[in-house]
């Protein structure tokens, strides 16, 4: 089972990354999604594997790590997930928004940022702002 | 137990609802609001820096649960100084804000702004690894907020980049809890820290991945090359106000570096000197690239943000030798390198907003205020590039200072002084473009250059209003709201050169605190006299 669960979390981090480094936004949130999700699941892990365990103690006496699962991590499992769920919503938003004003959903800053543009064109354009 | 603790969370965390809620289409309660709850940040901030000056580390336990269990907040001198700094920070480049009209331009800044202070401020209070992450988020989605505040093709752009890198360094974050907590089984720092000071060698092997993970994770909050680029597309795009506050938002990575590699794995546990060996070489080439960039680039926005990232790898040499020697001085300039970095930022945007947005560096007609400007320029440039008379230099000889036994000192002294000059060079290029040959330019026929001489007659707009104010509050600018922020923040580095004595002898006791784990070990797991 941890070999299983250990591979399973490895192959999604290596699609998550793979998408990351996608310089189209789309491609990039798929990847963060894959990436929160393998976290998620490598969290949950960090307690050991057990199997048909309550994350409870059943009685006081005879406490052994045997019985019980580890609670911690499913509770920071759930606060992970809560995040990663909004996290993934702003990057979209963001995302969308850079879409609609941008044109082109490139990663990448667009030219404009590395070029300087003639001194005309920034004129003409801080005109048409005001007008706008 | 202390509960003044909580309140630099609670300030801002019931202020920024109460704004989104109940005033959010009135501009003028906003921002008395916003003030007064940047101002209460302020008092409670200098409450508990006096709590802490005595050097007990005051510990607050929520819900009273006993201290590995529950979440502690622990305050000691350190966290208290970056409490004063960020609201020090907060209230002068709030002020900015207001006064430059960079508020109207979308709707929630003012308690976007208390969100953010609830970040960093629980980040700089916590006492626990996880929580440190939940703080990282909250003072991360507001800077989200913030950074693209105002809109605009460019600055959607440069978030997307910006979050993205930081949704994937959260992510890592908590690979690197995990870590941490399937070897030790706490996420308290206090007693991580201990039981990572027991642990035998030959069971650490997960440790140090997780150590190693973490210290990753901090540096990209920091931007520490490799780790920095996300920042230089980040603060130059992001609105003059905002970039200045997130001064001190890279420096929550380099407290959280400080933090975790004082306390949980000093230089004699079970990592040895892997921080430093990683670090030191990691804050030179940051300082060079920095340095570069500054006289590099050909806009004036991202001079700005390569001398923060200069200004971080200049902090991170004196850090990595986590002694009290290398962290005093590092807390020196840290302080330094905030005021100076924010004051940049704002000098940046006031003379961006008289060129009509125009960040670039090139020849445009001289600009109004040009006399006031140019000297605020010339100050801040003198405090970021470490010349005397200003605490850049008491810092950079600091450091020099500190590193004076340390077996790369060579490399280290050549790399500060060498790029000292190149920095210096790029902000006398930035400079006399900017002022001193615009002088000789004939005023070009237009209403834009007019605009340029006309003495700031209301906040200029720097970008697409696309999100008109609400509510137009009679304002035309307070420019005299802007200067006297950017000129605050001047002084704040006056007052820094002035006390550098007895400030010194504070920061030392504040590094011999940090060395010394077994404090922290006793306030948070010993005296826990009240808890359930």
């Amino acid at each position: 089972m941890e070999l299983l669960v250990a591979t399973a979390i490895g192959a999604i981090t290596a699609a998550g990354v793979y998408l990351i480094l996608r310089l189209r936004t789309f491609a990039v949130v798929l990847g963060m999604t894959m990436l929160t999700y393998a976290i998620n699941a490598f969290l949950f892990v960090t307690g050991r594997l057990v199997v048909n365990m309550p994350p409870i103690l059943s009685s006081h006496d005879n406490i052994s790590p045997a019985d019980y699962t580890d609670p911690l991590p499913q509770a920071l499992v759930l606060t992970a997930i809560v995040i990663s769920f909004g996290m993934t919503a702003v990057v979209v938003m963001m995302s969308l928004g850079a879409f609609i004003e941008g044109g082109d959903d490139r990663v990448n800053m667009p030219e404009s940022d590395r070029i300087m543009p003639p001194l005309k064109t920034v004129d003409e354009t801080a005109n048409e702002d005001e007008k706008a | 137990m202390n509960n003044w603790l909580i309140a630099p969370v609670l300030v801002p965390a019931l202020m920024g609802p109460l704004m989104v809620l109940w005033m959010r289409h009135d501009l003028l309660q906003q921002r008395v609001f916003g003030v007064i709850g940047s101002l209460l940040t302020l008092l409670v901030a200098i409450k508990l820096h006096m709590m802490a000056v005595e050097g007990d580390v005051l510990v607050y336990r929520l819900g009273n649960w006993p201290a590995p269990f529950g979440i502690v907040l622990m305050l000691d001198r350190l966290s208290a100084l970056m409490l004063l700094l960020t609201a020090i920070l907060a209230v002068t480049v709030q002020l900015y804000g207001i006064g430059s009209g960079w508020d109207r331009k979308g709707w929630h800044f003012h308690s976007l702004w208390q969100f953010q202070l609830m970040g960093l401020n629980g980040a700089f209070l916590t006492g626990d690894a996880f929580n440190l992450f939940v703080f990282f988020e909250v003072l991360l989605i507001a800077s989200y907020g913030l950074m693209i505040h105002g809109g605009g093709p460019m600055r959607l752009r440069a978030g997307v980049q910006y979050i993205s890198y930081n949704l994937a360094g959260s992510a890592l974050f908590l690979a690197a809890l995990g870590c941490l907590y399937a070897v030790t089984g706490t996420l308290n720092m206090a007693d991580m820290a201990e039981r990572v000071a027991r642990m035998p060698t030959e069971d650490t092997a997960l440790l140090r991945t997780g150590a190693v993970l973490l210290l990753l994770v901090f540096a990209i909050k920091a931007a520490i090359v490799p780790l920095h680029f996300w920042l230089p597309s980040t603060y130059a795009n992001a609105p003059g106000p905002v970039a200045a506050l997130f001064a001190i938002m890279s420096k929550v990575g380099v407290y959280a570096i400080i933090r975790f590699f004082t306390l949980v794995f000093p230089q004699d546990s079970v990592i040895e000197t892997i921080a430093t060996d990683l670090i030191l070489p990691a804050a030179l080439i940051t300082l060079t690239l920095g340095q570069l960039g500054v006289m590099g680039t050909r806009s004036l926005a991202r001079l700005a943000a390569f001398a923060a990232i200069a200004s971080i790898g200049t902090l991170m040499i004196s850090v990595a030798r986590f002694d009290a020697q290398g962290l005093t001085a590092g807390l020196y300039y840290m302080i330094h390198s905030t005021l100076s970095a924010a004051a940049l930022f704002l000098v940046v945007d006031l003379v961006a907003a008289r060129r009509g947005g125009d960040f670039w560096l090139r020849l445009r007609p001289a600009i109004g205020n040009t006399g006031l400007i140019s000297a605020l320029f010339f100050a801040t440039g003198i405090a970021v590039v470490g010349l005397p008379p200003l605490s850049g230099f008491l810092g950079k000889l600091m450091i020099l200072d500190a590193t004076a036994d340390d077996p790369w000192r060579d490399g280290i002294w050549a790399t500060i002084l060498v790029t000292s000059l190149i920095a210096l060079v790029g902000f006398g290029r930035a400079g006399s473009i900017l002022f001193w040959k615009s002088h000789e330019m004939d005023p070009e026929p237009g209403n834009d250059s007019d605009e340029g001489q006309r003495p700031a007659p209301g906040p200029i707009p720097t970008k697409l209003e696309t999100d008109e104010p609400i509510q137009d509050v009679g304002d035309s600018a307070a420019p005299w709201l802007s200067f006297t922020a950017t000129g605050a923040l001047l002084a704040g580095m006056v007052v820094l050169t002035v006390f550098a004595g007895p400030l010194t002898d504070y920061l030392q006791r504040t590094a011999d605190q940090l060395t010394n784990p077994t404090l922290y070990y006793e306030s948070v797991l010993r005296q826990q006299e009240g808890a359930k």
